[in-house]
């Protein structure tokens, strides 16, 4: 106990990377999978988290358009969330945005991952004027605001006919093109590397080299790009929802708060109606954002060396302190701490 | 060809192209405006003549009996003429004159916020990137709540925190009604303190992107050489920090105004429409939902018209703080 030298081995139960040897070699697939962090893990089960409840959920609770007599009410036993003022369960509700939310974002996700794939990556990988004129449409995109852009387009579409997959493929025209930039940066740099000259010459056909030598090495690029796409998707649609030039019938966490703000719910002061979808929004958000920060130190491995140097100087400073102290207070217990 | 040339050439592209855009959405989407617009034109006391009926065939589509190009160049010309039609909602009003009426609450608003974030922003980011570790830097991943929020969300958080149960702010408008429009003490008082809440809001929703990017710039931008070299020469920490570090991590910030200025403009439109602010993103909301065409049209090309101008400057600026960028091209 007494024995300083005793915090240089981490105690069992505080495991964590640090105790791995930096000198192991990782297989490649390992590589590919982030590391464990606190942070990570907040970021991971507020993801599962919602996507459970957004699932499951909905079949656990009762009819969420059933009208009661009783009017806006606060949360009670029977109505954990309240209820809107035409007396209908609000966690009913949410279970059911949460589910409409989620299937918008995982849509417009892969929508948009695949446009910005294909002008992203097609465009760097032929060079020259395809790759001019696919690079100076994703500028024009990016700096033409979007939800003015989706505004308008909406107005245009007759009610009647503004549905999910019009919603859907709209927001992921006017959101792909900052992947694009991301990815074509990214493969511009794995196209001229010798691996990739040696397929070329012995013959393979372009889609070949783009999607057996070039995309694996882009895969974490392409995950967190997609994970932002699902973030601005959501946001987008809830905005879209909220001034009611969503889908004609969907129901979002964006249409939920559509109907607080036109049933008043502000004035009243029922914040069980309006606050749970947008902090569902916001954590699910936050979940992807952290998650993102992950994956990022696999595309950037300076990131991870910074966490891991940082925690070093963090253990250095705290075993610095800690020896300080021993040597003015000879005491066990403090070093026991 | 010079670095600011090429930049004016991608502008006008993109002008271009937003115009094109313009021009061609109505007359890809289904339904026929024309006929909806005339109606509501109608209703409102207008009289609709075949010119009238010509002058919108132009604006939205519809008319079929010219040739595509032929009503392209007719509508660039009556763009370049500033002839954007008449407002239906606003009737006998013409779409630029309630666009001036509301564009400069908005360009205000955003504006002032938008600046008011990134400096916040970046200085905060420069602060917690400088010294990696601390219990503030482990903070930074909560950063992701504030920008993963939505910006009609977070206004409808601070209405009812802060007008309505606190009270401190009136819960809608631009300014106090009973007052006349005008550059006096009053009414700017009025207006500054019935635009806190929307201000407020943009600023708290931008403010995360902005402190996030240029914390990871200043923890790598820490890494390099040159910064270790001015520590062995000796020079104090601030020095360091104002003219070595931020400097240079501030760049990227720079470069990526575009994306966030985009993001800005998408919330503060709705953000708008919670405050029922007369900027010119109610403006927008107000056209769609009574099937002004016209003014829907207009609206969007000032928005982008702003967004694009904006961004030049920015770029231009650019050019100017990073020498790399013009001797590069």
């Amino acid at each position: 106990m007494t024995n300083p030298k005793i915090p240089d081995a981490p105690p069992p139960g505080t495991g964590d990377e640090s105790r791995v040897s930096d000198t192991r070699p990782k297989s490649g697939f390992r590589m590919l999978l982030p590391t464990m962090t606190p942070w990570l893990a907040v970021g991971l089960i507020l993801v599962v988290g919602i996507t459970v409840f957004g699932v499951l959920a909905p079949f656990l609770v009762g009819d969420p358009d059933q009208i009661r007599d009783q009017g806006l009410s606060g949360p009670s036993a029977e109505f954990p969330l309240g209820t809107t003022q035409t007396g209908q369960d609000v966690l009913a509700q949410l279970a059911y945005a949460t589910r409409g939310s989620l299937q918008i974002g995982l849509i417009v996700g892969v929508l948009a991952t695949i446009l910005s794939c294909f002008f992203g990556i097609y465009g760097a990988y032929r060079g020259r004027l395809v790759d001019e004129a696919f690079s100076l449409l994703s500028n024009v995109f990016l700096v033409i605001p979007g939800l003015p852009l989706v505004i308008v387009i909406s107005g245009f579409v007759p009610r009647e006919s503004r549905g999910l997959w019009t919603i859907a493929v709209v927001l992921a025209v006017t959101g792909w093109a900052a992947s694009a930039r991301v990815l074509r940066a990214q493969t511009l740099s794995v196209r001229n590397r010798d691996y990739v000259a040696a397929s070329k010459v012995s013959g393979e056909r372009p889609w070949r080299v783009i999607l057996v030598e070039i995309l694996p090495n882009l895969l974490p690029v392409i995950a967190s790009q997609f994970v932002f796409a699902v973030i601005a998707a959501i946001l987008g649609e809830a905005g879209l929802s909220f001034i009611g030039l969503g889908a004609s019938n969907s129901s979002t966490l964006g249409t939920m708060l559509f109907y607080a703000q036109n049933g008043f719910a502000l004035p009243l002061g029922a914040w069980w109606w309006f606050v749970p979808p947008g902090l569902m929004i916001a954590l699910f958000g936050m979940g992807l954002s952290i998650v993102n920060f992950s994956i990022d130190e696999i595309i950037n491995p300076k990131l991870k060396n910074m966490r891991l140097h940082r925690k070093r100087a963090r253990k250095a400073a705290k075993l610095e302190r800690r020896l300080a102290q021993h040597r003015a207070v000879p005491d066990p217990e403090e070093s026991g701490r | 060809m010079s670095y600011f040339l090429r930049k004016l050439g991608f502008y006008a592209v993109a002008l271009w192209a937003a115009l094109t855009l313009n021009f061609a959405i109505p007359r890809l989407l289904p339904g026929d405006p024309v006929d909806i617009l005339l109606a509501k034109l109608q209703q409102r006391g207008g009289t609709v003549s075949p010119e009238t009926r010509e002058a919108y065939s132009l604006l939205l589509g519809g008319d079929t009996t010219e040739p595509l190009w032929m009503q392209y160049v007719d509508y660039l010309k009556n763009l370049f003429r500033g002839d954007l039609g008449v407002s239906v909602s606003y009737y006998p009003a013409e779409v630029s004159d309630v666009i001036s009426q509301s564009l400069p609450w908005t360009v205000v608003l955003v504006g002032l916020s938008t600046i008011l974030a990134a400096v916040l922003g970046v200085t905060l980011g420069a602060f917690v990137g400088w010294k990696p570790g601390t219990w503030l830097d482990s903070l930074v991943p909560a950063t992701t709540l504030l920008a993963a929020v939505p910006y009609f969300w977070l206004a409808l958080i601070l209405t009812y925190l802060l007008a309505r149960v606190l009270g401190w702010f009136p819960m809608q408008g631009g300014y106090d009604v009973t007052l006349s429009p005008g550059w006096n003490a009053e009414f700017i008082g009025s207006a500054i303190h019935y635009g806190f809440l929307p201000a407020l809001t943009i600023v708290l929703a931008s403010l995360g992107g902005w402190l996030l990017g240029m914390r990871n710039m200043m923890v790598s931008t820490l890494s390099e050489d040159y910064v270790l070299t001015a520590e062995a020469k000796g020079l104090s920490p601030r020095k360091i920090l104002r003219s070595y570090a931020s400097r240079n991590a501030v760049l990227p910030s720079v470069a990526g105004f575009a994306i966030s200025l985009g993001f800005v403009v998408s919330g503060s439109v709705i953000t708008e429409q919670v405050f029922s602010y007369p900027g010119i993103g109610s403006r927008l909301l107000g056209a769609v939902q009574n099937n002004d065409y016209a003014l829907m049209q207009g609206v969007f090309l000032f928005i982008t018209l702003a967004v694009l101008g904006a961004n030049l400057v920015v770029d231009m600026l650019y050019g100017v703080i990073d020498p790399r960028t013009r001797a590069r091209s």
